[in-house]
């Protein structure tokens, strides 16, 4: 799993790639908690070239989620989700959680 | 089946996934049963990894997998503590943002993905999960 933090005027995007699973979810909750740390609570996580990803992933997403958009102050906004993990995202009921966008920049442009 | 051990660490989540999806894939399923096999297996063995051995520096998780008739059968064994999946509340999907439940996800997710699973704690001490889906 490999993440690159983007910043752009009205939020920062962060890029997944590879697989993310137990193992590599901490990595990912720390690149999304490093960012509210740093007052940044409007985030795009982009998942365009994200192969994997397991509950363990869905929990960073949703800790992530919870803390940006307290006091309203932002949330998190998924982008280019792999057909796969939108399935499973679904299931566990997460789709309802999260705004989605088809495209990286259209989810920027949302902030 | 096929039988592989490995220590019971996340690490080596990649080769879980690996060595079910080649099986799966030489069976004949397709590109999203693969994907959700895997996805199953992976939750299980997590689950097996961070509560059943939880206290157990390095215990040994053997998986046996293999094809038959249309359906995979995943087996997952181990030694550590007890921990019957069905016995998990199932998380509130309904929930919102602020109420929503952390866990229990992976043992929905393998419920939901595969059409059978099965917990079985024998009295050697050994706990035996097995996890069956048909092809369409």
């Amino acid at each position: 799993m490999d993440i690159t933090v983007q910043e752009f005027k009205h939020c920062d995007m962060i890029t997944v790639k590879g697989r993310v699973d137990s193992a590599t979810a901490p990595q990912l909750a720390q690149a999304l908690e490093a960012a509210n740390d740093g007052g940044k609570y409007k985030l795009v996580v982009n998942m365009s070239e994200l192969e994997y990803m397991s509950s363990a992933g869905f929990r960073a997403l949703l800790a992530a989620q919870r803390n940006s958009k307290r006091y309203n102050r932002g949330e998190v906004v998924l982008a280019s989700v792999p057909e796969r993990i939108r399935e499973a995202l679904e299931l566990a009921g997460f789709t309802e959680l999260f705004k989605t966008f088809d495209d990286p920049l259209q989810a920027v442009g949302h902030f | 089946m096929k039988t592989v051990q490995f220590t019971a660490k996340f690490e080596h989540l990649d080769e879980i996934r690996e060595f079910v999806g080649a099986i799966a894939r030489d069976g004949g399923f397709s590109d999203k049963d693969v994907y959700n096999i895997q996805l199953a297996t992976d939750e299980a063995a997590s689950n097996i990894i961070e509560h059943a051995y939880e206290k157990v520096p390095n215990g040994i998780l053997e998986l046996s997998c293999g094809v038959r008739d249309n359906q995979i059968t995943i087996v997952l064994t181990d030694r550590g503590e007890s921990f019957d999946p069905s016995e998990i509340p199932l998380p509130d999907l309904k929930a919102d943002l602020s109420n929503r439940k952390i866990g229990g996800l992976g043992i929905f997710l393998m419920r939901k993905l595969m059409d059978e699973v099965h917990y079985e704690a024998k009295s050697d001490q050994s706990n035996i999960l097995t996890m069956t889906k048909r092809k369409r």
